[in-house]
């Protein structure tokens, strides 16, 4: 059979090629977390609006339940269970030693909107990490340490480069 | 023995209630972790007590089949009860390994000779070669803790920060109750009357149950559940039969909920009173402040599993009490208790009563219709706002009389309220959402709200903590509003600190004083002046610099509860477009400090979620329906407004340690409303400051 004729649509997540069959305009969390199980992805609240299900889709942050899986064939998609790398990512380290964070409900959704930022760009100081984060709620009000932490990363990124 | 036992002892006094030894050394803990980490706090005190290191111990999480009932976590107790009983055990355990130890060695050592640190057996700090872990296996795990604890000293405890034992899974995995799976699991959505009082008029059950991916529709009474093979089919179900009920009310509507709390007659009931009340001359201050009802707002939505076998069900939740809820189940089925085990699980962050109990009982009633098959429920966020519990809207009044030597003389303070505390089971009814309009209902009895001397609920801290020689409080509780009120985060505490610290603020502006020294004349307590005093002095330089335009300092202050721990904020506002909150400085004494760090992150936390409340929330009503549904209505604080901020801590490692999470919202709000007033010269006094009740305020 033909590749093009192969049913459901082709992305690359985490780095692991996928395809995906199934009504197409499921969204792409539900795809995550029921499809490949990767749960850190979090449901907030289905309407786009509090960041909780934030991933990262071909370099830019995206709102994962409000991206219908027929859009993103070819798509490459990062969740936060790509910061497991060896070493860890400095995002993961960074907000595990700074405690920024209490729930944590929200902080994979933060985690990628902040990858996304700093791979962009990579000198933002903390008035735009900020407004890069706007996008996303906390409500245990750990904001600051956050931002403590995405800019300490930010250092160690642009150290090791 | 050292002082009396700390009182989950009471329920549960032996050492085999809070402790297994099996391949390893097991504490069970009736409290569950609701994102503050006190987890890694309990286990951190019960690790140091009994002489090992942390990772050597497991901590098992509330659950109704095996460990201690210490009811809700609630109250900023975690550590200050559980935490104790903790220590209580780990040290009986202490002391009965090293009788075992004393017993297996020779020449025979006495007790005081021995102890046990990183986990092994010292005898004069020379090793024995015997270990607790090797030992704790020989003892009688049926003692009673309060015969063998003899806690360690003070100076023997080391505070210091422990990474959190479970923050690496909440960033990368699957640890919510949200991300249970199940061999078989059916999914659930729960289509709630938009009140309690609600009937079903008309949904078409059939067209509902022919939805895409449903396989049950579970009805009784006014409660509806649609069961589905996925998450997803559950939620568009929902949302289509929501959109398609219609239900009928006689519940009169409110146009104006804050005014008709302000303007009240219920009865009122003094709560508290020293002093005398005849006079009425001299020269009175009097300041009314309200705060509109509040949202929870989790970022997750309440969610829950359930699962049927024969006439048992098992509940995984993330409610505040496994042990209360397992017993509102029982009373909304008529079901005995022992049918029935809820065990927790984490959910989103948790800042009082919201609608986890109620997802539970919905996750029971529609397991219900399918025995064998789990059933996970997670709400949809319009549930979330529309079916949970709020914090109640408030109006508090203080008037303070001002005497000779500008000392305030008398102070006179009336709460009106809805009640907080309405938690499920307490009460003698459920109050599950569900379980009031079931086919057979078990309606919710009114609530009493929470007596004085339990820290109050709509008059916490409505005693004023100044020594101002006559006071009386008076409780207004406001039963004939249609919305479903209960515990929110600090309670009535946030309102009345709110109301008197303005009330002061008015006074010391009044007559020019400095708002620190103004306080510190009226205080005695030397932990409240050593607050108050570290705080002048670290932001002294600060509160110096020149103030452009339309710029303000604020000071609150309060000790939570009256009995809890010490907070004072000063918080600096910029007035343009916007209110902008640039900075805030908090100072704390939360007595024996376990875990600085959490500590910190607590108190900064609570001073956010203040920020958010005082100048951007209030709930919006339709009829006697909450009318929002998105965050696009209930606007919270975003990253960009968050101030730059800094918490320190006076650690006093001979006091008994006191809760952290709920001291600073009250002064934070008091610190920012005594910062716009600074700002622009006017007070605003109804919540949420916003932009626009500023210039109504300027404008008045």
């Amino acid at each position: 059979m033909a590749r093009t004729e192969e049913p459901g649509v082709a992305l690359t997540v985490n780095g692991r090629p996928v395809r995906i069959a199934g009504d197409p305009d499921r969204p792409l969390l539900d795809v995550l977390r029921e499809d490949l199980g990767l749960k850190a992805t979090r449901f907030g609240c289905g309407q786009g609006t509090c960041g909780a299900c934030t991933v990262v889709v071909d370099g830019e942050a995206g709102l994962s339940c409000d991206l219908p899986l027929g859009e993103l064939e070819g798509a490459r998609i990062e969740t936060a269970e790509g910061l497991l790398s060896d070493p860890p990512h400095p995002l993961l380290d960074a907000f595990l030693a700074r405690q920024a964070g209490q729930c944590g409900y929200c902080l994979p959704g933060i985690l990628m909107a902040a990858k996304a930022l700093l791979e962009t760009e990579p000198a933002a100081d903390r008035r735009r990490i900020a407004e890069a984060l706007d996008a996303n709620l906390c409500r245990c009000g750990a904001h600051h340490r956050i931002l403590d932490a995405v800019e300490q990363a930010a250092r160690e990124m642009a150290g090791a480069t | 023995m050292p002082g009396n036992p700390p009182a989950p002892l009471n329920d549960a006094p032996l050492l085999g209630d809070w402790v297994a030894v099996d391949a390893g050394i097991t504490f069970y803990t009736g409290r569950v972790e609701l994102g503050q980490g006190n987890l890694t706090a309990l286990a951190q005190m019960a690790a140091d007590e009994l002489g090992v290191a942390p990772e050597a111990i497991a901590l098992v999480p509330a659950r109704t089949d095996r460990t201690p009932n210490e009811g809700y976590t609630v109250g900023s107790m975690s550590v200050s009860q559980g935490g104790q009983a903790l220590r209580w055990a780990a040290s009986a355990l202490r002391h009965l390994i090293l009788r075992a130890a004393a017993q297996a060695l020779s020449p025979r050592p006495e007790l005081a000779e021995l102890d046990i640190v990183e986990g092994a057996v010292l005898r004069d700090g020379a090793a024995t070669g015997l270990t607790a872990a090797g030992l704790a296996g020989r003892v009688d795990l049926s003692a009673q803790i309060a015969d063998h604890a003899r806690l360690r000293r003070p100076e023997e405890r080391r505070a210091r920060d422990l990474p959190r034992i479970d923050l690496k899974e909440r960033l990368t995995a699957a640890p919510f109750v949200h991300d249970m799976e199940r061999p078989g699991m059916l999914f659930g959505a729960p289509v709630h009357p938009p009140h309690m009082d609600a009937a079903l008029m008309s949904l078409d059950l059939d067209a509902l149950a022919r939805r895409s991916g449903v396989v049950e529709v579970v009805r009784d009474g006014s409660f509806v559940g649609v069961l589905a093979t996925s998450p997803l089919a559950a939620q568009r179900a929902g949302e289509w039969a929501r959109a398609q009920g219609d239900w009928a009310s006689d519940t009169a509507e409110v146009g104006d909920p804050v005014g008709a709390i302000a303007r009240s007659e219920a009865p009122a009931e003094t709560v508290f009173e020293t002093g005398s009340f005849n006079r009425n001359d001299g020269d009175w201050h009097e300041v009314e402040v309200s705060r509109p009802y509040l949202f929870h707002a989790s970022i997750g939505p309440a969610a829950a599993v359930a699962l049927w076998e024969g006439d048992a069900v098992t509940v995984w939740s993330q409610a505040q009490g496994v042990f209360p809820l397992r017993k509102a189940i029982a009373m909304a089925l008529r079901k005995p208790e022992d049918q029935i085990t809820v065990i927790h699980r984490p959910g989103a962050g948790c800042y009082g009563h919201n609608g986890a109990d109620d997802a539970a009982f919905d996750a029971v009633l529609m397991a219900r219709a399918v025995p064998g098959r789990p059933v996970k429920v997670v709400w949809s966020r319009a549930d979330e706002f529309r079916a949970a519990p709020m914090g109640p809207a408030m109006v508090t009044r203080v008037r303070a009389l001002l005497g000779p030597e500008r000392r305030i003389k008398a102070m006179d303070i009336v709460v009106n309220s809805p009640p907080h505390a309405h938690r499920p089971s307490a009460g003698g009814t459920p109050n599950l959402r569900a379980a009031a309009y079931l086919a057979d209902p078990v309606p919710p009895a009114p609530s009493k709200d929470i007596p004085a001397t339990r820290g109050g609920g709509a008059d916490r801290n409505a005693v004023p903590g100044y020594d101002v020689g006559n006071v009386r409080v008076r409780k207004r509780l406001v039963y004939d509003l249609p919305y479903r009120t209960s515990s929110l985060r600090s309670l009535g505490a946030f309102t009345n600190v709110l109301a008197i610290e303005s009330c002061i603020d008015e006074i010391a502006a009044r007559i020019g004083e400095d708002p620190f020294a103004f306080r510190l004349r009226h205080l005695e307590d030397p932990r409240a002046r050593a607050v108050l005093e570290r705080l002048e002095e670290e932001t002294r330089a600060a509160r110096a610099a020149d103030m452009p335009e339309a710029t303000g300092w604020g000071l609150g202050f309060a000790r939570y509860k009256g009995s809890s721990g010490y907070c004072g904020v000063l918080a600096r506002v910029e007035l343009d477009d916007q209110i902008r909150v640039t900075d805030a400085v908090a100072v704390a004494d939360i007595g024996e400090v376990v875990s600085p760090d959490g500590a910190r992150n607590q108190i900064e936390g609570g001073i956010v979620q203040s920020i958010s409340w005082t100048l951007k929330e209030a709930v919006q009503f339709d009829g006697a329906a909450v009318a929002d549904n998105s965050w696009l209505d209930y606007p919270i604080l975003r990253f960009s407004e968050v101030p730059r901020l800094r918490v320190d801590l006076i650690d006093r490692p001979e006091e008994a340690p006191l809760g952290a999470g709920e001291i600073s919202q009250g002064p934070t709000a008091a610190a920012l409303a005594n910062a716009v007033r600074q700002a622009v010269g006017v007070r605003v006094t109804r919540l949420p400051i916003t932009r626009d009740a500023v210039i109504a305020a300027l404008s008045a």
